[in-house]
């Protein structure tokens, strides 16, 4: 099965749920009071996920490490190794 | 108990072009660390052409470390990346291949790590990530690490793919499970590196992570432009329909 598929099995499932609540067709006293609720859960929910997404994706440029040291280290090798391969014949190309 | 590593040889496909300044450095550093552990290696550089003189010095190069270390593999013009490993896994004679950068981006101080998770796990695939751990990045501004966390957030969502870093290009492979995924990836470009770690779940490969980090090109220009944030999308929808 696609990750596609998956998803819209998924999304397939949840939203027969949620239109069902709306059919009348099963009478349960929690389904009346709680209408308006029911009918706002999904976008609530979208709305809740969204905030999620956005503070993990912040969070994580924020904590997204800076290698200072590692840019620092390839300079420092790199003239290591000028001098060292003009030491073994290598003839840099000047431009 | 661990197989010995003496069995084991490792081809590094070094894909090059317009990389005269880069190629000596990276050459020299992967040199060093792969002696100083001791691995037995070769080094295949497939350059695409390059006008600025890549090839020459990777002759030098070649005259100065041997050439059963330095292997040249040349191609007329710019034929992409896919096929760069094709071409240079045809002459490789290790049973492992190890793909990087050469614009130096890469540290080959991390190759070693690489090959020690490998072998305690014997893992398939071994990827680089600079998303976890004392992995990360250098050189890069708000923007780029925004676009770079949230494409990987949505990534993640959708594919599951079970590797963090699906667009990094520093991987150890076996050789045949390399040959399979090549085989069957459409992607071109970079795209092409999320493509294979994508495949490789669907098929049932092992994926093993080591945190790398990532030095912006010291030389030459880095590409990160609307193009790229386009042929992404396109892949993602690709990948989540496909796979």
């Amino acid at each position: 099965m696609t990750k596609l598929m998956e998803w819209l099995s998924v999304l397939s499932v949840l939203i027969s749920v949620w239109i069902s609540c709306f059919t009348n067709r099963y009478k349960f006293e929690i389904l009346d009071q709680y209408k308006e609720f029911i009918l706002y859960l999904p976008f609530i929910l979208i709305a809740l996920f969204g905030l999620y997404a956005v503070a993990v994706v912040l969070y994580r440029v924020f904590t997204f490490n800076n290698c200072v040291e590692a840019a620092a280290e390839v300079q420092k090798q790199i003239i290591e190794a000028k001098e060292d391969l003009a030491k073994k014949g290598f003839v840099f190309k000047t431009s | 108990m661990v197989k010995s590593t003496k069995n084991n040889k490792y081809s590094i496909l070094l894909p090059t072009y317009n990389e005269v300044e880069n190629l000596p450095i990276i050459i020299w550093m992967i040199v060093k660390y792969m002696d100083q552990s001791n691995y037995n290696y070769e080094i295949i550089i497939i350059d695409d052409g390059s006008p600025d003189g890549t090839l020459d010095a990777a002759k030098q190069l070649q005259s100065i470390y041997g050439d059963s270390k330095i292997i040249l593999k040349p191609r007329e013009k710019k034929l992409g990346l896919g096929t760069a490993y094709i071409h240079g896994m045809k002459h490789a004679t290790g049973n492992f291949i190890l793909i990087m950068d050469a614009d130096l981006s890469h540290h080959p101080k991390f190759i070693p790590e690489f090959i020690k998770l490998q072998e305690a796990n014997n893992y398939d695939v071994v990827s680089g990530t600079r998303y976890l751990g004392n992995g990360g990045v250098s050189g890069w501004d708000f923007k780029r690490k925004l676009i770079s966390r949230g494409a990987n957030f949505l990534t993640q969502l959708l594919l599951r793919p079970g590797a963090s870093d699906l667009t990094g290009s520093f991987r150890l492979y076996k050789k045949d499970v390399l040959q399979k995924l090549i085989e069957s990836c459409v992607s071109k470009g970079y795209v092409f590196q999320m493509e294979m770690i994508v495949r490789a779940r669907q098929m049932k490969y092992t994926i093993g992570e080591v945190p790398i980090t990532f030095v912006d090109r010291v030389y030459g220009e880095s590409k990160l432009g609307g193009s790229e944030i386009v042929q992404f999308s396109l892949a993602l929808l690709h990948l989540f329909a496909t796979t």
